[in-house]
């Protein structure tokens, strides 16, 4: 692989120190060439979601490094990274402020980064992800699960980054809405040209979303493979065997 | 399967608002004899408010009605407060979606299983101890003795999902209702709990209604389905005749899920229509 876009080496994030430390992640490679979708898949507490917070600066400062189209990651992050690099969290309920209104809400990122056209870019963004202008003026509780994960996707595309970090996008979603959002994502990521980095604990919404994944668990990538092993069912690790066993649901 | 154990008959449940009455549920029958019975739906649809009117539990201002809801040949509606605790853990219990919040933080595990024999069975404290260990045993709790003194907090989400299935079984109760009872664990977890409940329920000839919105779980799990939308029951299936569905709802349902193996591209999603909702 040559045109890695966002590297990942030897990552290690350590929460607290001396005896109480705990390493959530350790000794991670993993690499994404640009426009391709990622998966990081595992159970809780594999530390899938921390790999993501790393590399957003939202942790205690990790060790091993990160990269960007070859360059090092600021430390701090840069405004300009996150011009580059936008996160959706995993609850809809718990990411949007809930005394703003969507304009509000979309706006921020704007004044932050002392973009032009603000009024153009609200309601191209509203379009992008499906609503309709009676949207704007809405607040978080007038909004749906679903319309409200639009919502933070809108807040995220709206600085045009060139990669999305989709933490669970979609698991606190019905199955009916969490297919839209889906298919919401496929197409902007088409339209865009972006790259995906994406946690899931549903192997099924990975093979649908991603080209390759890795496996996690306890800190540690297990085995790293592509949609057709996938969708064969031929990993070579026991754990993932496990994890496809175990999403196939219950056998008497 | 001689008579019902639970005979429901048009129950709805409704809630005043400031803007009207909303109806939860609007007219759901089934009866149940010592089977697996499924109830499916997405959120609001109304699963789970009909598992709560089944044992009372309906959040006031809500209003129960139903032309018949028996248990037993007893009629709910109309039970004493004292027929309420004899029912309720005694010969029907429940089991919720999240260990974290339906444990007592504040109290040992042991002691609350052994309060939930007690209220119920005669017994000292010491055969309710051991009782207690048995049944945790039961649930495939490898050391029974530390759980029994630990507190919820240092439970994982499976092992306390365990704990509470053991005190909701401690009993020996005729009916359990497990509403979403796998659905904050982990897949491999999930299957260990749901293994550990198949086994006490056939043992038991227990009956059960397990609630979720994991239309193919449940399918995997149960005899038979219910399917709720918008507080109505569209369709009953046996669990496995999944693929013969009928209702559009049902079907789009099945189809709007990923599959491992691969899946459409755009997903193909639910055209909800409004004459589900008659």
């Amino acid at each position: 692989m040559t045109n890695a876009y966002l590297e990942v080496e030897r990552l290690t994030v350590t929460f607290g120190s001396g005896p109480e430390a705990f390493r959530a992640v350790q000794d991670l490679d993993l690499s994404v060439e640009a426009g391709e979708s990622f998966g990081l898949v595992g159970e809780s507490g594999s530390g899938k979601s921390t790999v993501l917070r790393a590399i957003c600066g939202l942790t205690p400062p990790p060790t091993g490094t990160l990269r960007i189209e070859g360059r090092p990651l600021p430390e701090p992050r840069s405004s300009q990274f996150y011009r580059t690099v936008q996160m959706v969290f995993q609850d809809p309920y718990g990411s949007l402020h809930p005394r703003h209104t969507v304009d509000r809400t979309l706006a921020e990122p704007l004044a932050i980064h002392q973009m032009d056209r603000r009024e153009e870019r609200i309601e191209q963004a509203l379009r992008e992800v499906g609503l309709d202008e009676s949207f704007r003026f809405r607040y978080p509780h007038q909004l749906s699960g679903g319309q409200r994960q639009r919502i933070a996707i809108a807040r995220a595309l709206i600085l045009e980054p060139r990669v999305l970090l989709l933490d669970e996008p979609t698991s606190a979603l019905d199955a009916s809405i969490q297919a839209e959002v889906l298919n919401l994502l496929d197409r902007l990521r088409s339209e865009r040209g972006l790259t995906y980095l994406l946690v899931s604990h549903d192997l099924a919404v990975v093979s649908h979303m991603c080209d390759r994944l890795l496996v996690m668990q306890h800190g540690r990538g297990v085995e790293q493979l592509d949609r057709e092993t996938l969708q064969q069912k031929t990993p070579v690790q026991q754990y993932t065997r496990e994890l496809l066993v175990a999403s196939e649901g219950f056998r008497r | 399967m001689s008579a019902a154990l639970l005979d429901v008959q048009n129950l709805r449940v409704t809630f005043p608002t400031r803007t009207g009455v909303v109806e939860a549920v609007r007219g759901v029958s089934f009866s149940l004899g010592r089977e697996r019975l499924g109830i499916v739906g997405e959120s609001g649809s109304g699963k789970s408010q009909t598992g709560r009117a089944i044992l009372g539990l309906t959040p006031s201002p809500g209003r129960v009605e139903a032309e018949r809801l028996e248990f037993d040949g007893r009629p709910l509606l109309s039970a004493s407060r004292a027929e309420w605790q004899r029912l309720r853990g005694g010969r029907i219990s429940m089991v919720m979606q999240d260990p974290k919040y339906s444990l007592n933080p504040v109290m040992p595990i042991g002691k609350q299983i052994v309060e939930a024999y007690r209220t119920h069975v005669s017994a000292t404290r010491k055969e309710a101890e051991q009782q207690g260990l048995r049944m945790l045993e039961s649930v495939q709790i490898r050391d029974p003795r530390r759980v029994f003194q630990a507190y919820a907090h240092e439970l994982s989400g499976g092992m306390g999902q365990r704990a509470m299935l053991a005190m909701m079984l401690i009993t020996n109760p005729d009916l359990l209702i497990a509403d979403e009872p796998t659905s904050a664990l982990d897949v491999t977890v999930q299957l260990q709990v749901l293994g550990v409940l198949d086994q006490l329920v056939s043992e038991r000839g227990m009956g059960l209604i397990f609630i979720s919105h994991d239309l193919r779980l449940v399918s995997s799990f149960c005899d038979r389905v219910l399917v709720m939308y918008a507080g109505k029951v569209v369709e009953t299936l046996e669990a496995s005749r999944l693929h013969e569905a009928q209702h559009p709802y049902t079907q789009g349902l099945l189809n709007c899920l990923p599959q491992i193996e691969g899946s459409a591209r755009p997903l193909p999603t639910l055209q909800r229509e409004a004459s589900w909702t008659q």
